[in-house]
């Protein structure tokens, strides 16, 4: 499963974060060193063994369905670099 | 002052020897005195630290109170707290207060404790030599050319430089344990799930847990006290009964069990620092506990697995920073894409990008079977092997650090070398353990520490082991030059 310059670009496309064109074999370098190190996973023998997803075998807790008191708006979409009124401002996205 | 104990603090001010403003401006001054060299600070507002002390005092004088009460207390910038600059070392959050609190500072807020600073740290926690921060790195205060460790560097370096008695602190991977190591200091990670990850900045939400750095094992049980407990906002808190992590803390020890895991004691391990350990169990001997050779024999696929696990989970929890709702946004862009894009490769660091395009990888198709789900299988595997140890004994004695700290620079080049400085403490994250480390000593005139960890939620005995060490050694009790 050896690292191509094009996974690279794959990847960062997928994770939305540009590489810089220069740094690219820099980025390949050290990821490869990386999943080296976790190569030696793929040496043990796990048949049968259950995947283990969380530390304490518990369950995804429920609670009913009625209205909590929530964050108030006015306050969120001022974190934001552009709002207005309701609405977080982005790129035209629909012609 | 600075020398005090949470303890010792907490009677002067239950004894009206002094008020909580005097102290918490005691520390300011401090920090004020230390920061520009010590860099363990990103944010201080005193008009909202001397503002709860000035509350705290009313609660103290109407003998309303909690042995916490009035005590300042550093809480790591990874913890939302309302009305502060909450950064997480990043710049993608360089200019975000946060609208809310998290558990942690609600749980220290509703006991009139005051939030004396934000803490540095790596960048979303990401590191083990608090070099990733986007404020600079944290200096160790046993030599300032040293790094105090990570990613709770800017937490271990305020306690271990006076500049706070305790603080908060996280740990994914060995983040609070190691940098308490690197920094002679006390530091406990206590079970997953036992204290709420509600409004602490997610790096790998299935390891993440807050705990204390603190001078003592006593100090770290009085604050678990206060940070401990069930949280509907965090599904996988823990609904179990509050415990008094003070009461068990004066037990003796005799005829108990620690475990040697082999695969720790081996030929890699720093023979300086056997010794060390070796000391350790001396004292643990004389108080009539007994060794006994175990075997995790899974533990070195622990970094392998942690590096799978750990990248998958934050680049699924990292992909929040859009620059759509909060945080930073490039300033410029030609559509959407290019927004996210732009935004991301600006905001990141250069660590944080390298783990969201490893765990992209891990988990895009064609892979995800080879190396997502073949680390949980072996996640498994591993918390096995601590199933059946702690069948043997009580506790686990394991170095805390393969090494003392190193100096500033000298891993930032090869991340993989970086990664082994949490050999000892990772798989105790993966299995979902509470570890500690406490202080065993010096190397070359730098602190290193020991590890004891516990079955689940058994915080209660790994506090009673080291507060029966701590009573018996003095290397908790030393100062380093950055305090002085």
């Amino acid at each position: 499963m050896a690292l191509s310059l094009e996974d690279i670009k794959k990847i960062s496309q997928l994770a939305k974060i540009n590489i810089n064109p220069e740094q690219e074999e820099i980025v390949l370098k050290k990821l490869k060193n990386i999943l080296n190190l976790v190569e030696k996973m793929q040496s043990i023998d796990t048949e049968g063994v259950e995947p283990m997803s969380h530390a304490l075998d518990i369950s995804q807790p429920l609670r009913e369905d009625k209205a909590m008191p929530s964050l108030n708006k006015e306050k969120y979409l001022k974190l934001s670099a552009k709002s207005n009124e309701d609405y977080f401002i982005v790129p035209q996205v629909i012609e | 002052m600075f020398k005090l104990t949470l303890k010792q603090l907490s009677d002067k001010l239950q004894n009206s020897e002094i008020s909580s403003q005097e102290l918490s401006t005691y520390f300011l001054k401090r920090i004020q005195e230390k920061n520009a060299a010590i860099n363990a600070f990103i944010t201080i507002d005193e008009e909202k630290t001397i503002q709860q002390a000035k509350v705290a005092d009313q609660l103290l004088s109407k003998g309303d109170s909690h042995v916490l009460t009035g005590i300042p207390i550093a809480q790591k910038d990874i913890f939302c707290a309302s009305g502060w600059k909450t950064s997480c070392a990043s710049k993608m959050l360089d200019n975000f207060i946060s609208p809310y609190d998290a558990k942690v500072i609600e749980n220290f807020n509703a006991i009139g404790a005051v939030n004396l600073g934000k803490t540095n740290m790596d960048e979303f926690a990401m590191g083990s030599s608090n070099e990733t921060s986007y404020y600079g790195t944290v200096k160790n205060p046993w030599n300032l050319e040293y790094v105090p460790g990570g990613s709770s560097g800017g937490s271990a370096a305020a306690v271990a430089a006076g500049m706070a008695p305790a603080a908060s602190a996280t740990d994914t991977g060995g983040s609070i344990r190691q940098p308490a190591s690197l920094c002679g200091l006390t530091g406990l990670k206590p079970t997953y799930g036992l204290v709420s990850r509600y409004g602490m900045i997610a790096f790998a939400s299935s390891l993440d847990q807050a705990g204390p750095i603190a001078k003592t094992a006593e100090d770290c049980a009085l604050l678990l006290n206060v940070m401990a407990g069930h949280d509907s906002r965090d599904s996988t808190s823990v609904d179990r009964e509050k415990e008094n992590y003070l009461e068990k803390i004066d037990l003796e020890l005799k005829g108990k069990v620690i475990g040697l895991p082999v695969e720790f004691f081996n030929a890699d391990l720093n023979h300086e620092i056997k010794e060390k350990l070796n000391a350790v169990i001396e004292v643990y001997k004389d108080l009539g506990v007994i060794f006994k050779e175990i075997s995790l024999k899974n533990s070195d696929l622990s970094i392998p697995v942690y590096y799978v696990i750990a990248p998958a989970e934050a680049s699924s929890n990292l992909s929040r920073y859009d620059g759509v709702r909060y945080g930073y946004r490039a300033e410029n862009y030609h559509d959407l894409q290019d927004m996210y894009c732009k935004t991301r490769e600006e905001g990141f660091g250069e660590e944080v990008k390298r783990r969201i395009l490893i765990g992209t990888y891990v988990l895009s198709a064609g892979y995800y079977d080879a190396y997502y789900l073949k680390a949980q299988k072996i996640r498994r595997l591993i918390a096995e092997d601590f199933k059946n140890a702690f069948q043997e004994c009580d506790l686990i004695l394991a170095p805390s650090s393969p090494t003392s700290a190193f100096k500033i620079g000298d891993k930032t080049e090869d991340p993989v070398a970086m990664y082994m400085q949490d050999m000892y403490t990772i798989s105790t994250n993966l299995a979902g353990l509470p570890a500690i480390s406490n202080p065993a000593g010096f190397l070359n005139n730098m602190p290193i520490g020991f590890q004891l960890i516990g079955n689940y939620f058994e915080e209660s005995k790994i506090l009673n082991f080291s507060h029966q060490y701590q009573l018996r050694t003095n290397w908790h009790k030393e100062i380093s030059p950055g305090a002085l």
